[in-house]
């Protein structure tokens, strides 16, 4: 009986999670919610904590601008490495890169983000910037995207790896029987039949990258930015709250503030994963 | 008309080709990187002894605290994640086996909780803190890393209790045991390697996250000795001694940095080699 | 290794020859076979699935190979149009000649080739699209775009394999929305719109109703006058009925191979006769 209670209790711990995050995160922030809208708060570049301005646009570009390249350049990468690990690659080659593909996505973020500063950084400052004519610190939304894109591989390979080995041999069978080449097969079963797979894998990258925080926040510079040159430095959404929870209990309404980006990230997120995961569990069950 | 199919093949059997071998590549390169980088910096007084004064502006000593705190703030976050995650997960692969919809309504929420970002707990974790009148400390840690990875730790063993065959339960059933005995035993014996792994899992991702433990958990050149006492991280340690502007400073970050691969490394190969011999449904 | 090559040798002074079997033997003679498998051996890394398979199947008749689950028949049927490529643990060796052409050597060839045979799986394995376009598939890969073609083509076939009036007001409709039998019987339309002139079939009525069977089988009597037919099942009384040979096969190997009246009632090897005893 006592056994039948704590197992219930767990689960209700446990659901009960995700509603306590948003109630508390809400609590914290909503001292600046009754200060200023939230159409001022998500549009307005006016940052002056001291003032109790608080702006986020700068923030908030500056995470979608980094996801953005996070997800240009390691999407592709990863379709194309999934269907050749798992469709024209040899056996022996996706059983060498299933366990390191695993281990890798446990790889915490801070070790990225010190592989970012010891050889992203430098690469933008010293060839990436040159060739553009222009100087840069290193420390910039491009490195930011960078490492991003390296860390959304492994989790991202995994997930499409996973959706392309759902499809069933049968139908590849049927469409080179009738008389498609490998590549269309691919193109017509693979890519068609996991489509769904295909979008989620990419969306949980984003929700991924988006709320990312170590990583970027060493390699992304920190200054405010609203720029869309990716050299220049930017300042994301987790990075302002990882870099200020000293200061924030020292100006009124800062705290608020940062609880308010926490949520936005928390709100953001989920419903990305929502959205993304109903997708996966409906073709599961096909 | 067949020549052009044929060249699109082509074209694209080598795209993906060097995509793939470009995956390998970036991911290897970044493991070279980090221990070409901090295996000279790696010595036995950085990994077994304490930070002495002025550590982080080049003073002597080593990041013992930082290690020892790891491991007890991940200790305790795993525990607190078994107690509540241990029988959730037999509840949902016991109670629930006949109700699929709620089962899979149930695995779909943990799925996206696994989803959320460690900064977000790590802000909840600092209002949770203040709420309850703590202070940054051990056992604020604990809590916070603990949301974080008990979502990680009921998926995972949940996945391996999914597998084992209805079937079992039932015979255990029909000998007159109750559902809660027939969870105890039936599932937790057969699924006892999956719980490790998952227990792996978490604890792993619990040593390497420094989001979530970021406000909660402080930092401190000590190795705690009470709950309400702050507690230094690995990866935390790694990041501010990366952001000193010393060279010497920054040089043991790498060699931090892998002693903390290391120990991921550890955990998740041996994570492996436990659900490869265990599980009866793997991929030959 | 024993001579395997398909000849039928009609025994004359039995009663069971009849004038029909006598002019089939005549015509078996005078045709090449359609497919001659030489040397055939398929491997994984734990062991072989085929051993030294050698084979002749003669044109336009009705090929069962049968034998217990997981002795090779399946591999045997997809290795003639490599589907064995889809299966990357597989090392396949030996010469399949179709129409003169060896269908390992078929390099840039294989896609042209693997149409000359049309596949019907264990269950029917639509493409995610539309009833007509899966029809229309072939076609296309081919290369014909003329639109009246392929419709009259998309007609013809569903017609022939009897789902025209079934589907024909929902053409557009995902295959999903079909039975399982319906489903089948697309499969083989969609099969027959590439104009092949073997159909390979493995176990396709094992997963439908006694009376989507029932047209399978029919269908497949009538097609053997212009097709070559290689079924592959495990139901005895499915050899019976459609069988023209039967190749009996065991862990890999071929045991005995002749006219179903022939080998199915009168076994000669042991393995053979105590499988007919299992089987029924």
């Amino acid at each position: 009986m006592l056994v039948n209670i704590w197992m219930r209790g767990g689960l209700y711990i446990l659901l009960a999670i995700p509603v306590l995050i948003g109630v508390g995160l809400y609590w914290k922030a909503a001292p600046l919610l009754q200060h200023q809208s939230l159409i001022s708060l998500l549009f307005s570049s006016k940052w002056f904590p001291m003032k109790g301005e608080f702006g986020f646009l700068p923030f908030i570009f500056s995470s979608v601008y980094v996801t953005i390249l996070a997800f240009i350049l390691s999407a592709p990468l990863c379709l194309f490495a999934a269907i050749y690990l798992t469709q024209f690659g040899k056996q022996r080659l996706l059983n060498f890169m299933l366990p390191v593909i695993d281990i890798l996505a446990g790889i915490p973020s801070v070790v990225y983000g010190v592989w970012g500063v010891l050889v992203i950084v430098p690469l933008v400052a010293d060839k990436v910037a040159p060739l553009f004519g222009t100087t840069s610190s290193g420390y910039s939304l491009l490195a930011g995207g960078i490492v991003l894109a390296v860390m959304c591989i492994p989790y991202m390979l995994n997930m499409l790896i996973e959706v392309f080995h759902t499809i069933p041999v049968g139908m590849k069978e049927a469409s080179l029987s009738l008389g498609a080449t490998h590549w269309e097969m691919v193109k017509h079963v693979i890519i068609r039949k996991g489509f769904p797979g295909i979008i989620s894998a990419f969306g949980l990258g984003i929700a991924k990258a988006f709320g990312e925080t170590i990583a970027v926040l060493m390699v992304v510079g920190n200054t405010m930015n609203i720029t869309l040159s990716p050299l220049k430095s930017g300042y994301p959404l987790p990075a302002l709250i990882a870099n200020n929870y000293g200061e924030m209990m020292s100006i009124p309404d800062y705290d608020s503030a940062l609880m308010f980006a926490a949520l936005l990230l928390f709100v953001v997120i989920l419903i990305i994963n929502l959205f993304f995961r109903y997708f996966i569990h409906k073709t599961e069950k096909i | 008309m067949n020549r052009l199919k044929l060249i699109e093949e082509w074209i694209f059997k080598i795209i993906s080709f060097i995509a793939a071998y470009s995956v390998v590549l970036i991911l290897l390169y970044l493991l070279i990187v980090v221990f070409k980088k901090g295996i000279s910096a790696l010595s036995w007084e950085i990994v077994f002894s304490m930070p002495e004064g002025g550590y982080y502006f080049g003073g002597g000593g080593g990041i013992l605290n930082a290690i020892v705190g790891s491991f007890y703030l991940s200790i305790g976050a795993t525990v607190l994640a078994v107690i509540i995650g241990l029988p959730a997960a037999l509840f949902i692969n016991v109670q629930l086996i006949r109700l699929k919809r709620t089962q899979n309504t149930i695995r779909f929420f943990l799925d996206a909780l696994w989803g959320i970002p460690s900064i977000v707990y790590g802000a909840f974790g600092f209002a949770a803190m203040l709420f309850l009148g703590l202070n940054a400390s051990l056992l604020a840690g604990i809590i916070t890393v603990a949301l974080l990875i008990t979502p990680i730790l009921v998926r995972a063993f949940d996945e391996v209790l999914k597998t084992i065959p209805v079937e079992l339960q039932e015979a255990s059933f029909s000998l007159g045991s109750t559902r809660t005995e027939t969870a105890l035993k039936v599932l937790f014996k057969q699924g006892f390697a999956g719980f490790i792994t998952a227990l792996l899992l978490a604890f792993g991702r619990g040593i390497g996250d420094a989001a979530s433990v970021l406000f909660t958990a402080g930092f401190t050149d000590n190795i705690p000795v009470t709950f309400d006492e702050p507690v230094a991280t690995l990866p935390l340690s790694i990041f501010f001694q990366l952001s000193s502007p010393i060279e010497e400073v920054r040089q043991r970050a790498y060699a931090a940095a892998i002693v903390l691969t290391v120990i991921i490394l550890i955990i998740s190969v041996s994570a492996r080699l436990l659900s490869k011999r265990y599980s009866k449904n793997s991929i030959k | 290794m024993k001579q395997m090559a398909f000849t039928y040798q009609p025994n004359l002074l039995s009663e069971s020859v009849t004038m029909e079997n006598q002019t089939e033997v005549a015509e078996m003679k005078k045709d090449s076979p359609i497919i001659e498998i030489k040397n055939l051996n398929v491997k994984t890394s734990e062991g072989k699935i085929l051993k030294d398979i050698n084979l002749k199947i003669p044109k336009n008749k009705i090929v069962v190979l049968l034998g217990p689950s997981g002795c090779g028949k399946t591999t045997l049927l997809k290795s003639l149009n490599r589907l064995t490529d889809l299966y990357k643990e597989l090392k396949v060796s030996g010469q399949i000649i179709i129409d003169g052409q060896d269908i390992m050597k078929a390099g840039q060839n294989l896609a042209v080739m693997r149409q000359k045979m049309g596949l019907l799986s264990q269950r029917p394995f639509p493409l995610p699209a539309s009833i007509y376009k899966n029809v229309a598939y072939g076609l296309k890969l081919k290369g014909i775009r003329s639109k009246k073609l392929i419709s009259h083509s998309v007609e013809t076939n569903l017609k022939r394999v009897g789902l025209w009036n079934e589907v024909k007001d929902r053409l557009k409709s995902p295959v999903t929305s079909l039975s399982i039998g319906q489903q089948q019987r697309l499969c083989l339309a969609r099969g027959l719109a590439v104009k092949p002139a073997i159909i390979l079939a493995d176990e396709p009525t094992s997963a439908l109703d006694p009376i989507s069977t029932k047209i399978i089988e029919n269908l497949f009597k009538e097609l053997k006058q212009h097709y070559t037919i290689i079924l592959v099942t495990h139901v005895l009384r499915q050899a019976l009925r459609l069988a023209d040979h039967v190749v009996f096969m065991y862990y890999g190997e071929i045991i005995e191979q002749g006219h179903p009246d022939e080998i199915l009632k009168n076994p000669k090897t042991a393995i053979l006769k105590k499988y007919l005893v299992d089987g029924n």
